[in-house]
């Protein structure tokens, strides 16, 4: 029987309500009294040399307010960068400077100017047009291995080289994955593109910035994933403004996928102005704006060696992949190629050796930074891809060859750096093989084959590392925060609660589940629960959401400080009750005297906690309130299998997805709904990806795909129905709910099984096609299928 | 500027526009209606879609004066007075039809124009109809699901919860 409450029960979401009615409350829904509007004068070349700015005419215009350019961010700080990567030789990755505005050059399509800012949006927009801008436009770097050539344009003339780091990992094993492959009985090579993305949520970037100059205080309202991180980057590193005189805001947020994590300019740019001019000064990116401003995602160029003994058992894994930071380093730009790619680089398998070479490369283009999955979807596509490649060379079966080298005893600890604590992956794959009836495959193909179409079969397994993470851990990785997250459970004196989270709900339904897992707790009705998030001035810490951490980590924090709760009002009720704590028990929101009858419910409690009048008030405080950081001791390690199946058009080369499958272990589950909302989610984004989105750029860095009518968002016609499954479940072994995070799955385990899938039909057609890059458009799949 | 004035959910409202301001703009900005949204500057994303003489519009595309005079009817005013949910929204709500809720007003009133003319939509016509509507989060199955449930279809075999 499903659960109509608590864990395990797919509670209809709270949120949706404001949602459905149109009283959602976004950034741009806020208007504050006297508000002025920014528009952001951007580069239209890649890269150039600023002679001359010249903005006279321009403040002359109507409504204009003030106008800024870089010479007003001298001395401010640079947009920080939150990760060092050191690189294979010991040395720090190199770390160019990111101004507000652009300080003497331009390095990308999009880098902001000017910023004008206006009465209304029109007429800073007027304004803009009117600025004398002199820009020497010069050569781009835009291909990551030009720029790496000798003589090569610099991106940043005080850097050595376009190369941010080359990474080695894991060192010490090169030289035995080297011998490895040189002594294999067989290795199969795949060379493939993993496609630059822009993440794209729907609600596009928004900041309103806001002074009180009479307590010396900013405000900043912004379309963010972790408004802490935020304050913590803007305000330490760039403004100088110390906590206790910064607030930011995240409200609703329309979507982040790993885009709203960072830390932006314009952002910045909003609460400094609204200091100098001590007026509102807001600001709302257009779409286009979107493209040429969000940090991009993925844009790998990678090389994969697989090398097999003459049992066809993997022995050794070798990579070297070129990794786009575009033209400066975003928030988490460095991890992403490296600590969230290489350490996943042994997938399922026990695969014994393995070493990863990333080089990190600054072009003419806009920062790429994670997306969705971040790293792990790169890690995964390229494995599972020639993984397929080396069963076809063999000739045996893909799935029989992956559960071969499957790792099947845990805690597991892989060569390359982390613990798998718990998973089950042939039963993952067993769930798939019949959730997706595999064994009726051959039977739709025939009748893919009957009306002239080719019908191909995909299948791959994924493995994330999620709930990032242990802080002591990422210290020595390079990361310049720790990892953590933190909850206030507030009771009131009438027994409803309020839990002030770290983490950001932009989707994700946590308002909802949040409250299922501390009703379990305490055996009280959902409803008396109330989650707060998103707002510095009333949570006492958090980092966020991402890296589909938010209850594996934040939610392990929540569960600590209600059993704070319990403790104490275990307390209370003993002084009630006139018995020993040792015997009180705690059912059903009933604080009970074991082997009794006697009883006080919750509310009794709590009640007493705040009318302390018969109270030991000599042994505890009034009050019921407590506080948990939770920090993480491992990452957790979602797993699962998918399979696609496609039909391609041999007259046209057009793919369509006839079915999709994905079987997932994500340990236990809060709210099985959500979950699957979130793995649909993520098998769009992931088809999306294999077959359809492209961020495009000419050998000039002009942005080709600015707008959607030239980057193919997935609609509701390009995707199937999905059949999810998430009944397999090994709970976590190391936080308190056993939870793993379902957040990025359907996006880091989808494109292999579409590619897969796309190369079976074609083969079954007889065209001797082993690789298409994504995205798999019609031309490439034409193009394959007449040259093979 | 010029004067304008139009039924917005019933109510009659009034305002002075320039010639450029948009339908979607003058909603957001002039009237506070929020609740549509704006999601690209190439009208093709659908999450300002509203309906205007009962027609489903992106408000986008439509000039606030060429809206003179004209029904229009918005996400707000989609609920019952008393703040229940309509069909849509309430199918909408069961089968998880959305998650950040940006594209939502959008899906809600595309729906309810498609579902006007075509009571018992099949999935494929979902689909199509949806054409011009975008959301990234849901991977658009549940959305389908939810008009589906919504005009009175059993989906209670498309995946479970
Ligand atoms: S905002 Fe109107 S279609 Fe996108
Ligand atoms: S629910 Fe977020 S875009 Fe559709």
């Amino acid at each position: 029987m499903p659960k109509d409450s608590g864990i395990g029960a797919s509670s209809k979401r709270r949120e949706d309500v404001r949602f459905l009615t149109g009283t959602g409350q976004y950034t741009d829904d806020i208007n504050i009294h006297g508000q002025t509007y920014v528009y952001f004068l951007r580069s239209d070349v890649a890269h150039g040399k600023i002679n001359n700015i010249d903005t006279s005419a321009a403040a002359a215009m109507p409504g204009v307010v003030r106008i800024f350019t870089g010479a007003d961010f001298e001395g401010i700080g640079s947009i920080p960068c939150g990760w060092q990567v050191t690189d294979r030789h010991g040395e720090p990755m190199q770390e160019p400077a990111h101004p507000v505005l652009a300080q003497g050059k331009v390095r990308h399509v999009g880098d902001p100017i000017a910023a004008v800012v206006a009465e209304s949006l029109e007429q800073a927009r007027d304004a803009a047009e009117a600025i004398d801008l002199d820009i020497e436009e010069l050569p781009a770097v835009v291909d990551m291995k030009a720029a790496l050539s000798d003589g090569a344009t610099k991106v940043h003339d005080d850097l050595s080289s376009n190369l941010c780091y080359d990474w080695g990992f894991v060192e010490e094993n090169k030289g035995a994955v080297d011998e490895a492959i040189k002594n294999a009985a067989h290795v199969t090579t795949l060379e493939l593109v993993n496609n630059r993305l822009v993440a794209n949520p729907m609600e596009p970037r928004v900041a309103v910035g806001d002074y009180n100059r009479a307590n010396d205080e900013s405000t900043l309202f912004t379309t963010s994933q972790n408004p802490h991180v935020i304050r913590l980057l803007m305000g330490a590193f760039v403004l100088g403004i110390p906590e206790h005189k910064l607030r930011v805001v995240a409200p609703d947020v329309g979507g982040g996928f790993g885009t709203k994590i960072f830390h932006y300019a314009e952002e910045a740019f909003c609460t400094f102005a609204a200091r100098q001019i001590n007026r509102p000064v807001k600001w709302t990116a257009s779409r286009s704006e979107a493209f040429m401003s969000d940090a991009h995602g993925r844009d790998h160029v990678t090389k994969i060696e697989l090398a097999l003994d003459a049992d066809n058992n993997f022995t050794a894994v070798r990579t070297e992949t070129y990794a786009n930071m575009g033209a400066y380093l975003s928030t988490f730009a460095p991890s992403v190629p490296t600590w969230l790619h290489g350490t996943l680089m042994a997938g399922n398998y026990k695969t014994p050796l393995i070493y990863v070479n990333v080089k990190a490369v600054f072009t003419n283009t806009v920062p790429v930074d994670a997306y969705r999955g971040a790293g792990r979807p790169e890690a995964t596509y390229q494995l599972e891809r020639v993984i397929d490649k080396a069963a076809r060379e063999l000739g045996v079966d893909p799935i029989a060859l992956r559960r071969q080298n499957f790792i099947t005893e845990f805690p597991y600890a892989t060569p390359v750096a982390v613990e798998y604590d718990t998973g089950n992956y042939p039963a993952t794959m067993d769930k798939l093989e019949e959730i997706a009836d595999l064994s009726g495959f051959d039977a739709r193909r025939k009748a893919s084959e009957a009306k002239g179409k080719l019908r191909g079969l995909g299948v791959n397994c994924y493995i994330e590392a999620c709930g990032i993470a242990p802080s002591n851990l990422v210290g020595q990785l390079g990361a310049r925060a720790g990892l953590y997250d933190a909850a206030t459970v507030r009771v009131n004196a009438t027994g409803t609660i309020s839990v002030m989270v770290g983490a950001h709900s932009h989707g994700q339904g946590h308002e909802t589940a949040f409250p299922q897992v501390v009703a379990e707790m305490l055996g009280i009705d959902e409803n008396m629960i109330d989650i707060v998030h998103g707002d510095s001035s009333k949570i006492p810490f958090g980092m966020g959401t991402y890296g589909s951490r938010s209850i594996a980590v934040c939610g392990s924090a929540m569960v600590r400080a209600t059993e704070k709760i319990i403790n104490k009002a275990k307390k209370i009720a003993s002084h009630l009750l006139e018995a020993s704590e040792a015997d009180i028990e705690l059912k059903d929101g009933q604080f009970s005297v074991a082997g009794t009858d006697k009883s006080v419910a919750w509310g009794d409690v709590t009640l007493a906690a705040y009318v302390p009048h018969n109270y030991p008030l000599e042994d505890i405080e009034p009050g019921l309130e407590e506080t948990a950081f939770y920090d993480p001791s491992n990452f957790t390690y979602p797993s699962g299998a998918y399979a696609c199946e496609v039909e391609v058009d041999p007259e046209t080369g057009k793919v369509t997805i006839e079915r999709f499958a994905a079987a997932d272990d994500f340990g236990n589950v809060i709210n099985p709904m959500i979950v699957t909302g979130q793995v649909h989610g993520g098998i769009g984004q992931g088809i999306g990806q294999a077959l359809l989105e492209n961020c495009a750029y000419d050998e000039n860095g002009q942005l080709l795909s600015a707008s959607y009518m030239d980057y193919a968002m997935p609609r509701a016609s390009d995707v199937p129905f999905y059949t999810v499954d998430h009944s397999c479940q090994t709970p976590c072994t190391h936080n308190p709910l056993g939870v793993k995070g379902c957040g990025e799955a359907g996006a880091i385990g989808s494109p292999p099984s579409v590619v897969n899938a796309v190369v079976d039909a074609l083969q079954s057609g007889g065209h001797n096609v082993t690789h298409i890059d994504m995205p798999v458009s019609p031309s490439r799949v034409w193009a394959a299928m007449n040259n093979a | 500027m010029t004067n304008i004035s139009m039924t917005v959910n019933g109510k009659t409202v009034s305002g002075e526009v320039e010639g450029r301001t948009l339908l979607v703009d003058f909603l957001r900005n002039d009237l506070r209606l929020t609740g549509t949204h704006v999601g690209c500057d190439t009208s093709q994303c659908g999450a300002c879609t509203v309906h205007v003489d009962g027609v489903a519009v992106k408000s986008c595309t439509m000039l606030a004066a060429e809206a003179d005079g004209a029904d229009v009817a918005t996400i707000e005013g989609q609920a019952g007075a008393d703040g229940s949910l309509n069909t849509i929204q309430a199918a909408f709500q069961e089968h998880h039809g959305l998650q950040c809720g940006f594209c939502t007003p959008g899906m809600v009133m595309a729906a309810a124009d498609l579902l006007k003319n075509n009571p018992k939509p099949t999935e494929a016509e979902i689909r199509h109809h949806l054409e011009g509507n975008i959301c990234r989060c849901t991977g658009y199955h549940n959305i389908v699901k939810s008009i589906m449930a919504a005009s009175g279809q059993d989906v209670s075999q498309l995946a479970a919860e």
